[in-house]
């Protein structure tokens, strides 16, 4: 239990810790987001002034981030300059439209890595395996942007795929199947992309644990006992490389939010990734660092329940946990 | 019946003849080269005997242990084990006949799974048969922790919460679970300290008393060799340079590899002063 509260400690602060410093930064770059007002020559300087005055940007920053960590604490993330309302709402419905994307991606790319690596590292050295290396290989090489237009290029040509967007303009009007179907369309080529943008390090991981796993003199042994090749790879391996596996399955709950900003920003997806980039460069703070924090949360979050997954998965891990 | 009795006594239990193991080690120009770890050897081992294979690293002793527990296929030579040549039986019959050979392996640290039990580790190599009740389980744990001088109480802990000693203990009572006829000790003592090493030798020549077992014993120290061995074969660079009694080896080393690695032992010189078997 201790174990616990040790890591939601570290958890606390680490969330403390990055949100002082989105503040920070954020704050710290030159210029706000009514500075582009005080060009206009149709805006009174007084009207900029009391709308800095309004929103608190003439104080000190070490007082609007007291202000905005207390308002945070009511459950109120702070004011969105450009969309005239609160962060929190605008915030959660993009944030839902880019896990829609990035969970259907994580679980497909880790149901097709985990038997990749496993094939592979069953057949080391051999034919199956060179070929899994080489076409994990380039895949790493092709950068995720030219993997994304390239998908593009092939969804214009075929027009098969729609090219962006979440849904077609009619989607109000399908029944429940045309909706979902409509919906899966428009998923497909982001889905794809982002797969094949996380899938060789994840069967590139799989394959080296199991290999190390497999390699082992208690594996030895128990081939020497007669132990079929089957139970071998899933009873015996499988096992004994899930750690660095399960630390890796928390990072990429940990890159939910995250991970797809790129790819929403080039299939013009409406997630947290356009929104957020729109948000930058316009400077409405609260949204960036909103969407910061969020980001956060989710590493935090994904690296505790790896935690908790190790606990469960590593009798030595529970051993040390109770003292 | 005594003839008969005789007859299977005199039968070598293992007789391995003219065994090969090569690798093919891939050079970085992509053209394949063949590096010979066991190049033609041949050695016989009698029911309840020792026989110590001594050699430096690198020697080829650990491929040909493998090799000898089916981990490894050689590449060419046969291996007769109470008259049938395990090498040109199926797969599902050579399972069968490998449980009969058990191998202990230089580290328990490693070779133990790090995630079971004492318990768990005993009784793996019974799960196959799946007949046993949990009860029947238990005992026969407790019957072979026994064997190997450790106490119940050890079953419930994790290899991590054990002495060398006491895992290299595990790794023989797990290998006992099989009631094999031969064990193969790869360099089982040389991670132990000095007076484990000592304990566990003496435990082995007990179990031998008692099980009739035989050992391949695989070992770079000519003065546990000395301890052990009926026979002692020494190799080098794959081959086997000198092999005979224990006795007249220690006393009258013929190549000089023997002669280099008996001068490796200190404060041993068997010229002088040979020990008694």
């Amino acid at each position: 239990m201790p174990y616990f509260l040790h890591r939601l400690r570290h958890a606390v602060f680490l969330i403390l810790g990055v949100s002082l410093l989105a503040f920070l930064f954020t704050t710290l770059t030159p210029g706000n987001y009514f500075d582009e007002m005080r060009l206009n020559p149709q805006i009174a300087p007084e009207t900029v002034a009391a709308l800095r005055t309004q929103y608190e940007l003439d104080r000190p920053m070490p007082i609007r981030y007291v202000h905005w960590v207390l308002s945070v604490l009511h459950g109120n993330l702070g004011f969105s300059f450009a969309y005239n309302g609160p962060v929190a709402p605008l915030l959660i419905v993009r944030a839902r439209n880019t896990l829609l994307l990035t969970v259907t991606a994580m679980l497909l790319a880790w149901g097709i890595a985990l038997p990749l690596g496993i094939w592979s590292a069953d057949h080391l050295e051999r034919l199956p395996d060179r070929v899994v290396s080489w076409g994990t290989a380039a895949l790493l090489v092709i950068p995720d942007l030219s993997l994304a237009l390239g998908l593009l290029v092939l969804a214009v040509k075929s027009g098969k795929f729609p090219t962006g967007g979440m849904v077609s303009l009619n989607f109000e009007s399908l029944s429940f199947l045309g909706k979902a179907y409509d919906l899966l369309s428009h998923m497909a080529l982001p889905v794809v992309a982002l797969v094949l943008s996380i899938l060789p390090l994840l069967v590139r991981h799989a394959r080296a644990a199991m290999a190390e796993a497999l390699d082992a003199p208690f594996l030895l042994a128990a081939e020497g006992h007669g132990i079929p090749r089957r139970a071998l790879l899933y009873r015996y391996a499988l096992p004994a490389a899930a750690n660095p596996l399960i630390s890796l399955f928390g990072f990429s709950i940990g890159t939910l939010l995250s991970g797809s900003l790129l790819i929403e920003v080039v299939m013009s997806w409406p997630g947290l990734g356009p929104f957020l980039l729109e948000a930058i460069l316009a400077r409405d703070l609260y949204v960036v660092i909103g969407g910061v924090l969020l980001s956060t949360l989710f590493l935090v979050g994904g690296n505790f329940l790896a935690d908790l997954l190790l606990l469960w998965a590593d009798p030595r891990i529970r051993m040390e946990s109770k003292d | 019946m005594k003839t008969d009795e005789r007859k299977e006594n005199m039968q070598p239990l293992l007789k391995v003849e003219n065994l090969m193991k090569s690798y093919t080690k891939w050079k970085l120009t992509g053209q394949p080269e063949q590096v010979r770890a066991v190049e033609g050897v041949s050695f016989s081992v009698c029911r309840g005997n020792t026989l110590v294979l001594v050699g430096e690293s690198g020697s080829g002793k650990s491929t040909l242990a493998f090799c000898l527990a089916c981990l490894e296929r050689p590449t060419s030579g046969s291996i007769w084990f109470e008259g049938t040549d395990i090498l040109k039986l199926s797969e599902k019959d050579r399972r069968v006949v490998r449980r009969q050979i058990q191998l202990i392996f230089q580290d328990p640290a490693s070779s133990l799974n790090p995630r079971w039990t004492v318990m768990e580790i005993v009784t793996e190599p019974l799960v196959l048969q799946g007949s046993l009740s949990r009860a029947e389980m238990t005992s026969r744990v407790h019957a072979l922790l026994d064997q190997v001088d450790l106490s119940s109480d050890v079953e419930e802990k994790l290899p991590s919460e054990l002495s060398g000693g006491q895992r290299q203990r595990v790794a023989i009572a797990r290998a006992l679970t099989l009631e094999p006829k031969l064990l193969i000790l790869d360099e089982a003592l040389s991670a132990l300290d000095c007076s484990v090493q000592a304990q566990i030798a003496n435990l082995l020549v007990e179990l031998q008393d008692s099980l009739a077992m035989s050992y391949v014993f695989i070992s770079h120290d000519f003065a546990m060799a000395a301890h052990l061995a009926d026979e002692i074969a020494v190799m080098s660079h794959g081959r086997i340079v000198e092999q005979g009694s224990a006795g007249k080896i220690l006393k009258e080393p013929k190549s000089t590899v023997t002669r280099e690695l008996l001068d490796a032992v200190p404060l041993m010189s068997f010229s002088h002063q040979a020990p008694e078997f």
